[in-house]
């Protein structure tokens, strides 16, 4: 929509000294550099502006400030929620889920933390990608009168979703303690799955956030999906329940690698290369997919919010 | 500097309407389409026009703005003032031309944008300035002019949602009032808080414009935009109708606005509304039912509307508004069936008049507009600005033949004056600090 040339001045040159040659003084008087922009209507396709959300990450920090204040500033239990909630998940699975349905039986070791371990993940990429969802429609009244990137808006309303993953992820490592788990090398590994489930969250969250504009119906249909989705994904399950055969195919879900690598790197086990590596690549194709299309539609979010 | 700030060249934006009225669709509505017209489909899903049923709200736009210049964008509403100040603040997309622009731009659309009632007065300054385009650094530096201009200092950790709708709308006001762009782009934000706090707001604002910053202002106050811009756009019908010295072209505007309402009613077609009623005349008289020219300061004032009624179904409870505006196009004064009580409780099929009568009229001596407007169930049934124009000579409104001079007010207000010598008003005074 704009590209910004900054015009840039000539190198001042330096006063020559008296010792050296006959004094010159040369003073350029300072011009100041105007910022230029040219705004004329494109169409296609359009790269993410890396340099320009780098320049508004002032303004992505104070949103993700603001959401994560008012969230607790009304609270009792404010950032217990964090715990609980997840807690309370784990407990109705152990007991719904492990016990009832028989799946502890397909897992080695305490079900509980598997199933906790699986949460962690799981929660933030289904609060996030809802929350990003929605970030365009809640923030409307800025898109109508103020401009930024408007990608800063589903990223940013991402905070509160890591904000919890952190707190959950202390609690983790309680429950592990308390269950008796053990403790592996491989656990400085989980943050990779950390960042890959935020990247599969970016993926699919801007491309709702588009969606949800330009088709008002996804609005409706996302928290559904989420709830199926959850299903699809192995939070109350491990993977091994899914016939080796089919495991690709299952894996073309992204939370798939994500969850279970998040887990097999925790418990020190074998991670399932098969699940992993295909998940990666559809979160890659997604998380592009999903940057541009959101980059597509965003010169219309003002015209149609 | 650069010999220009802002450069417009041949800007126009249009808009889809029809199906895709709001801009958005449901899935089904595609997916139908799809199968229906399937090139159609495919040519609008890719953001490409379908050329049915657009309107332009901008064409064929040219300026250009030099630094430091303050130029006002006047016209009705409509007209595309909004739209322009929202390209340039790249808000949306032109659809056809090219804007340049050297500086950094400033934008206020609005006032208070992202305040959240749960912050408190100091957080929300920091977040508002953010938004605004302002660094951290940059409000922390002008944080005490902030809250000093916005006179909260008492209550800068409360939150947001204690303040009165006075103190909110003056902190909004004076973060922005701190923005300091190059370029400032303001719309209509001036219209806040009491006299003297607007006042204050365009000492600052003549302030911004004194120092040389580039502002382009878009206001339907005629007494601000003369006051502080150097050259005015008109906008007209998303065209750009004249520009050039303040006074010149907001004496063609006014000018025109009033030879709109010279039209006869029944002839207008730039009316709003479902059309089901229509205005056809207006007529004037006075306390005696006598038909007048004109009216008299202080005199029985009956203003007459005759409609006809084209309507489909029967309309209950319609009110119908008549809203009077003065030479420099301030609403004065406000007639209201609802303000009264007296809505229609059913409308005729053979249409009717409706009058509005003042007893003692106390408009000052001018000429003065007024516009109509018909609403059923909060549903605007007819509508038409400027609907005609009518003239107040002085008359007797306080029975002693005297009347304010020209410029002193815009209306007669029912006054009495006491005074009293010095004893008994000082008795006076501690009979009433004792109650």
């Amino acid at each position: 929509m704009s590209e910004e040339i900054v015009t840039s001045l000539p190198p001042a040159v330096p006063l020559a000294t008296a010792a050296e040659v006959e004094p010159i003084v040369a003073r350029i008087p300072s011009v100041p550099r105007l910022k230029h922009t040219i705004i004329e209507p494109r169409s296609g396709w359009r790269m993410v502006d890396f340099r320009e959300l780098w320049r508004y990450r002032e303004l992505m920090g104070y949103l993700i400030w603001r959401d994560v204040k008012i969230r607790y500033k009304q609270t009792v239990l404010g950032a217990m929620w964090a715990i609980i909630q997840p807690l309370l998940m784990m407990a109705v699975f152990t007991i719904f889920f492990g016990r009832l349905g028989g799946m502890s039986h397909s897992v080695k070791g305490s079900y509980p933390v598997f199933v906790f371990a699986g949460l962690l993940p799981w929660t933030l990429f289904a609060t996030a990608v809802t929350q990003a969802g929605q970030s365009l429609m809640a923030n409307a009244n800025l898109v109508n009168k103020v401009y930024f990137p408007r990608l800063i808006l589903p990223i940013a309303s991402m905070g509160n979703g890591i904000v919890d993953f952190g707190v959950s992820f202390l609690m983790l490592l309680v429950l592990m303690v308390w269950y008796g788990v053990g403790f592996h090398a491989s656990l400085l590994l989980s943050p990779i799955f950390f960042v890959g489930t935020v990247l599969t969250t970016v993926g699919f969250g801007t491309l709702l956030a588009a969606l949800v504009i330009v088709y008002r119906d996804f609005r409706y249909v996302l928290a559904f999906l989420v709830q199926i989705w959850m299903f699809a994904s192995p939070v109350a399950y491990p993977v091994s329940v899914v016939a080796e055969r089919y495991r690709a195919l299952y894996a073309l879900n992204p939370m798939v690698g994500m969850i279970s690598g998040f887990r097999s790197t925790l418990m020190g086990e074998e991670l399932d290369w098969t699940s992993v590596t295909v998940s990666t690549a559809v979160m890659l194709i997604f998380l592009a997919a999903g940057l541009l299309y959101f980059r597509k539609t965003e010169r219309r979010f003002a015209d149609i919010v | 500097m650069s010999d220009f700030a802002i450069r417009v060249e041949g800007l126009g934006k249009h808009y889809q309407l029809g199906a895709r009225e709001s801009g958005y669709t449901t899935l089904r509505e595609t997916l139908a389409g799809f199968i229906t017209n399937p090139l159609k489909r495919f040519k609008s899903l890719s953001g490409r026009s379908t050329e049915d049923e657009s309107f332009w709200a901008l064409r064929d736009i040219w300026f250009e703005l030099k630094p430091g210049e303050v130029v006002g964008i006047i016209g009705h509403n409509g007209a595309g003032k909004s739209t322009i100040l929202k390209i340039l603040s790249q808000i949306t997309e032109p659809t056809e031309g090219r804007v340049e622009i050297m500086g950094r731009i400033g934008s206020l659309l609005e006032v208070g944008t992202g305040f959240h009632p749960e912050l408190t007065g100091r957080e929300n300054i920091f977040l508002n300035g953010s938004i605004l385009g302002m660094s951290r650094a940059e409000v922390r530096r002008k944080f005490d002019e902030i809250v000093a201009f916005a006179e909260v200092e008492k209550f800068l950790d409360t939150p947001v949602k204690r303040y009165s709708s006075g103190m909110s709308v003056r902190l909004a006001f004076s973060v922005a009032a701190h923005l300091d762009p190059e370029i400032l782009i303001v719309d209509e934000v001036l219209a806040v808080g009491d006299q003297a706090f607007q006042n204050k707001c365009l000492g600052k604002m003549s302030g911004v414009a004194q120092s040389g910053r580039t502002i382009l202002f878009v206001s339907h106050q005629m007494a601000a935009v003369e006051a502080m811009c150097t050259s005015a756009i008109w906008l007209s019908e998303g065209r750009l109708r004249d520009s050039g010295p303040t006074s010149t072209i907001v004496e063609r505007y006014l000018r025109s606005v009033s030879r709109g309402a010279m039209q006869p009613l029944q002839d207008r077609h730039d009316r709003q509304g479902t059309g089901e009623i229509r205005f056809k005349s207006v007529s004037f008289s006075n306390g005696s039912g006598e038909s007048v020219m004109n009216f008299q300061c202080g005199a029985p004032a009956a203003l007459t509307l005759q409609f006809e009624t084209q309507s489909q179904r029967t309309l209950r409870n319609m009110r119908v508004s008549l809203g009077v505006e003065n030479e420099l196009a301030q609403r004065v004064l406000l007639l209201d069936s609802r303000l009264v009580r007296s809505d229609l409780n059913q409308v005729e099929p053979d249409g009717g008049t409706v009058t509005f009568v003042v007893p003692k009229l106390p408009l000052l001596p001018g000429c003065y507009r007024f516009t109509v407007q018909a609403m059923v169930n909060g549903e605007i049934i007819d509508c038409v600005r400027n609907a005609g124009v009518f003239y107040v000579e002085g008359g007797n409104f306080f029975g002693t033949g005297q009347l304010p001079a020209q410029g002193e007010g815009l209306f007669a207000a029912e006054h009495e004056v006491h005074f009293q010598p010095r004893a008994a008003s000082e008795a006076a005074e501690s009979t009433l600090s004792a109650s």
